[in-house]
């Protein structure tokens, strides 16, 4: 009784998420003019002519490569920073480590708005507004201390006689690290990486903030601006909406099962 | 190969726990020192000081004459077989073997030689390619021992490499074991709590209790002549049967009365033993069951335990209310449960322990 009342609670969940997406998907290949009739639901003739106003019409090319290239740095270099930072914080005995790590959770609590302003100003003066850089770095505010929380997590448990034995086999710590324990830490560098890449590819606020024009315009950010001062393009919105959504979409599919290993590990033994 | 000393050496870990107490150490160019004691008695941190992998808090490691206190383990020289075996996971045994020569830069042609000599030395050439978990639990040992012995280091520090391994390949390694220090002539300190293990592979036996070494010496002569009451009771299975008493001095010989028996012994050994009150103890199969007019006491056999190659009972004997006296007797000895029978100890094999310090009594 109980698990059937669960059951619908969860399709009824499932339902309010996915719906949206269905309706999103149809639209973008409905008419225009049929884009408000109420049988709107109901696919007749699927068109691609806002996916082809949105490539040939648009250059939504330039947006796709500023955020794969945004996300993509901010991935590579939080995963990477975030993997030295966090092991000398799991492993090296120093004075204040337990600070330092509440220091680095405490800056990721900011609200976003809040540090806007101030960031706008900073960039402007070090001349990185409408850069790559210039998202970059605010981008790495956010997901250094996610990178470094979820692998100080990981390498905790990592077994700690593992990298003993390197040492006294002569292996430098840099060399322990590089050869015994990012190898064995890959589930957890997966979770960390799809996540920090999620999350620079969907960010809006900062992107919106530091870019100036087309040329540097992030997905979300040229999506949003494709309205027009009399009318909405809706079908090219919710085109461009799905094309921002697959990749995404497809590797959350393939590495679901990384992303939960990694997110839980260290908090069973196992 | 080296030997290895270890000065005034103590540890004491940041939570106040002393773990090591002033400990001096000499073990001698290709010797096998076994460290053993009970949990916790400091014996694996002994073998991480000398390898690197904890600092002491006072006194100073050489290895090989050189002072290498302040060394990271990189630079000290010493191969370690963890009680884990600490294998990499990602690694191929091959590449297990090849990694201490990989990181000291040795030339991938002599590397490869290496590691196939090691390989069949250790009967493990057909695993090469396998990965550690598709090993069994001795191959997994045989590799750790590999990836040791590979590096021809100055020394070999074991730490319980046996615990592991269920019993009869527990037997079959240990024999290895020995077979192999032989071969390699190599300095080795081996940590176990298996005081088994300790007589049967030791050159010498250091007993720790408490970060402290209470005897160090060779196999036998703990067995034969423990230092102190915890020696005693720690060395030899089972454990040897101690009780209180008191002796009496006479001119040539001394009486040792005890609730259990009263035994004049009449030795070289305990002749300048004064009187007064003791801890007297007698090893299980230095107790014989006689016929009632030779015996030194009695009692009632409460457990009977035949482990095979002989038997061991435990008597209850008025007197002596919380305890029972172990003996060990052929397995022909018909003993049943709560018979009543005689025994008598061999006066040559007593030992008296004094009743406050526990150390021992004697020459």
């Amino acid at each position: 009784m109980r698990a059937v009342r669960w059951t619908w609670a969860a399709a009824v969940f499932a339902a309010a998420i996915v719906l949206p997406l269905c309706w999103a998907v149809l639209a973008s290949v409905t008419p225009e003019d049929r884009l408000f009739t109420i049988t709107s639901f109901v696919p007749r003739g699927l068109v691609l002519e806002h996916y082809r106003a949105l490539f040939s019409g648009r250059d939504f090319w330039t947006p796709i490569r500023n955020s794969l290239i945004v996300a993509g740095a901010t991935t590579i270099l939080s995963v990477a920073l975030g993997a030295v930072s966090a092991y000398a914080l799991a492993r090296l005995a120093f004075r204040g480590k337990t600070p330092a790590l509440a220091f680095v959770l405490a800056v990721s609590m900011f609200p976003q708005i809040s540090i806007v302003s101030p960031l706008f100003l900073l960039l402007r003066e070090l001349h990185l507004l409408n850069t790559y850089g210039g998202l970059v770095l605010p981008y790495l505010t956010f997901s250094m201390p996610l990178a470094i929380w979820l692998l100080v997590g990981f390498f905790r448990q990592l077994p700690v006689d593992l990298e003993d034995a390197a040492m006294v086999d002569g292996a430098s710590r840099i060399r322990t690290l590089w050869e015994i324990v990012l190898p064995l830490s890959r589930p957890a560098l997966a979770t960390t990486a799809i996540l920090t890449f999620l999350y620079s590819w969907n960010e809006f606020l900062f992107a919106l903030s530091f870019t100036l024009g087309p040329e540097r315009y992030t997905v979300p950010v040229a999506i949003a601006l494709f309205r027009g001062q009399y009318q909405v393009p809706w079908g090219e919105i919710l085109a461009g909406a799905v094309v921002a959504t697959t990749p995404v979409a497809v590797i959350v599919f393939v590495a679901q099962r990384r992303i939960i290993a990694g997110l839980t590990s260290g908090a069973v033994k196992g | 190969m080296a030997t290895i000393r270890l000065q005034d050496v103590s540890k004491v870990y940041p939570n106040g726990h002393t773990a090591v107490r002033q400990l001096t150490l000499d073990v001698e160019n290709g010797e096998l020192l076994v460290l053993v004691g009970p949990s916790g008695c400091g014996k694996s941190t002994v073998l991480r000081l000398i390898a690197g992998l904890e600092t002491p808090s006072s006194g100073s490691i050489l290895i090989g004459g050189r002072d290498v206190t302040r060394e990271p383990p990189q630079r000290r020289d010493v191969a370690m077989v963890f009680q884990s075996y600490a294998l990499y996971p990602h690694k191929t045994v091959r590449e297990n073997l090849a990694f201490a020569l990989r990181v000291q830069r040795v030339d991938p042609v002599d590397i490869d030689a290496r590691v196939k000599k090691t390989a069949a030395a250790l009967g493990i050439d057909t695993l090469l390619d396998r990965k550690p978990g598709q090993l069994s639990g001795g191959q997994r040992q045989r590799t750790a021992l590999g990836r040791a012995i590979i590096r021809e280091p100055q020394a070999f520090l074991l730490d319980e490499p046996l615990s592991n391994l269920d019993p009869v390949l527990r037997l079959g390694t240990r024999t290895e074991l020995a077979l192999l220090h032989r071969r390699l002539n190599a300095t080795t300190i081996y940590v176990t709590h298996d005081q088994e293990e300790a007589m049967t592979l030791g050159t010498r036996v250091a007993v720790m209790r408490q970060g402290i070494v209470e005897q160090l010496a060779a196999p036998l002569e703990v067995f034969r002549r423990p230092a102190n009451v915890f020696v005693a009771s720690f060395v030899g299975a089972p454990a040897m049967n101690l009780w209180p008493a008191t002796v009496e001095r006479t001119p040539d010989s001394i009486r040792i009365v005890s609730p259990v028996c009263t035994v004049d012994v009449n030795s070289p050994d305990i002749t300048r033993v004064k009187g007064g009150p003791v801890t007297f103890g007698i090893r299980p199969h230095e107790i014989d069951l006689v016929s009632e007019d030779e015996a030194d006491g009695n009692g009632r056999a409460e457990i009977v335990e035949p482990i095979g190659p002989v038997t061991v009972v435990h008597l209850h004997v008025d007197g002596l209310s919380d305890q029972l006296v172990r003996a060990v007797v052929s397995v022909d000895t018909p003993v049943h449960v709560n018979e009543r029978v005689h025994f008598r100890l061999r006066r040559d094999r007593v030992h008296l322990f004094d009743a406050d310090t526990g150390a021992a009594l004697g020459p």
